[in-house]
């Protein structure tokens, strides 16, 4: 999609190298992947903070700004940590599988880039508009288990280890209710690809009300929320943040990092709360449509409604996370295998039944 | 479609060097000062006691397994529900019918409470575990 726009405008004016073309096409989108990764991590950073202080009633970073001593509301707080990690001694435990350690945090990077490269950002802007876009987001999703278990194996520490086995139980457990609910779109729509599935959720219900897939039938409203909180669970955020619970495990499976190499993790974990409320808003919350049917509709509108639905949904994450207290993990295995998994399956009969009845 | 997949292999190999571009200018920027302290394994300022890679608890074996049940069915799941719309009743029946078996499935670790973190009703009536067995049946009695 946007790399055909790419290759095109590159023939045009240049010449037909088709080679050269789409390494350039392939580049630039990468490079513009990353820099919305970097501000998403930044921005998602700074606004956590305010969130969490506003929620416990005091002032959050109020430092670090525009002004040259005391400046203001802290913006640039993030930038300043940024900085810091990337000037910060980078130790690696004698003890620790030299190779292992430095190659997780690549892996997870990795996991989370190709999972956003599938996101529809607009009806136009798009890295890779694929024909099995839902399922390759799933897929990518769950890459991230494998270098969690690498850094918290090749850390040799007891907290590491504890954190990464939880953590890949908790990830692997929840992946089931995500996936069985993420079907009940694909059932009413009939398609994998994200685009189309948008365009499927065009329209109104009764004139007023948005056609997205989650009000079109109760088991839909229903999956939407299994998904969610599945999702929730997937990228480690409070309640379900025992692998990193900081009160038993001190940093989990990232107790050993510093400097970068922990900065990656960072902007990975953000990356997955972007995917992941990207994949919710495409699925079930009409992706880049306007939330008033048939009104405000473009590609550039698109991209800002898009936007607002997933910071949205990010905002819900947060305030999630001072309002939910921690799960214990028996209560974590409890809530997946003995509530979502039945329900969710249930759900798939339901909504085949609703189809089969109401067309 | 070999365009696409073609993006994301590239993507793949650019992940690798935006990360090591950073761990490049780190290696220039950051201080180089390792000492034993510095480089001991991490243990709340206690000295780490032994090596990390143990044998873990088995109930993270039994997760696997049953997650690797269930992930290959929701594998077969989506291909059907794209066609689910065009072939209607047959089709709904037919993943009735497997749905149904893995829910049998499913309905049979929950009666060996596989699903239980901790599990509680072991048949241990004797021996070192006898108060176990005790603590069980209390349970179930409350």
């Amino acid at each position: 999609m946007t790399i055909d726009f790419i290759i095109n405008q590159f023939t045009e004016i240049i010449g037909n190298f088709p080679v050269a073309a789409f390494l350039v096409a392939c580049a630039s989108v990468g490079g513009l992947l990353f820099v919305l990764m970097a501000l998403n991590a930044m921005v998602a950073v700074y606004v956590e903070r305010k969130v969490s202080a506003f929620m416990m009633d005091r002032l959050g970073p109020m430092g670090q700004g525009p002004g040259l001593h005391a400046g203001k509301w802290g913006i640039l707080q993030t930038f300043a940590d940024a900085i810091k990690l990337l000037i910060k001694e980078d130790t690696i435990p004698k003890s620790a599988d030299q190779i292992l350690f430095k190659v997780a945090p690549f892996i997870i990077f990795i996991g989370a880039i190709i999972g956003l490269s599938a996101l529809p950002f607009s009806s136009s802007i798009q890295a890779v508009d694929l024909n099995v876009g839902v399922f390759y987001i799933i897929a990518a999703g769950s890459i991230g288990v494998i270098g969690i278990v690498m850094a918290g194996w090749a850390s040799n520490n007891k907290w590491s280890l504890y954190g990464a086995m939880r953590s890949a139980a908790q990830i692997i457990s929840y992946e089931i209710p995500a996936g069985l609910s993420i079907i009940v779109p694909i059932m009413m729509s009939g398609t994998m690809n994200l685009q189309n599935l948008i365009e499927y959720q065009s329209g109104s219900i009764f004139g007023i009300f948005p056609n997205w897939i989650m009000f079109q039938n109760p088991f839909a409203f229903l999956a939407f929320f299994i998904f969610f909180i599945s999702a929730v669970a997937e990228t480690n955020r409070t309640p379900f943040d025992i692998p990193e619970a900081e009160s038993e495990l001190v940093a989990g499976w990232m107790t050993e990092y510093s400097g970068f190499r922990w900065a990656v993790f960072f902007l990975s974990e953000y990356a997955n709360m972007f995917v992941v409320s990207g994949l919710a808003v495409a699925g079930f919350m009409g992706g880049w449509l306007s939330p008033i049917p048939g009104f405000l509709n473009s590609p550039v509108l698109g991209l800002f409604w898009f936007f607002g639905k997933v910071s949205f949904l990010i905002f819900v994450m947060m305030w999630f996370r001072w309002t939910f207290p921690r799960l214990r993990v028996d209560q974590l295995m409890y809530v997946c295998w003995k509530v979502f998994i039945p329900i969710a399956m249930l759900n798939i009969f339901g909504v085949g039944i609703w189809k089969l009845i109401f067309g | 479609m070999y365009r696409d997949f073609g993006t994301i292999l590239f993507l793949v190999f650019m992940g690798i060097v935006l990360i090591y571009a950073p761990l490049v200018i780190q290696k220039l920027l950051a201080p180089n000062d390792p000492n034993a302290d510095k480089l001991a394994t991490y243990e709340c300022g206690e000295e780490s006691e032994g090596s990390a890679w143990v044998q873990f608890n088995i109930r993270f074996y039994v997760v696997a397994l049953i997650f690797l049940i269930f992930d290959v069915e929701v594998v077969f799941l989506f291909p059907w529900a794209v066609v689910f719309n065009e072939l209607g009743l047959l089709a709904f029946v037919e993943m009735g019918i497997f749905l149904l078996i893995l829910m049998l499935g499913l309905a049979y670790v929950w009666r060996r409470s596989d699903l239980d973190w901790v599990k509680y009703n072991v048949k241990y009536g004797r021996g070192r575990y006898s108060n176990l067995y005790k603590k069980s049946q209390t349970i179930k009695g409350s």
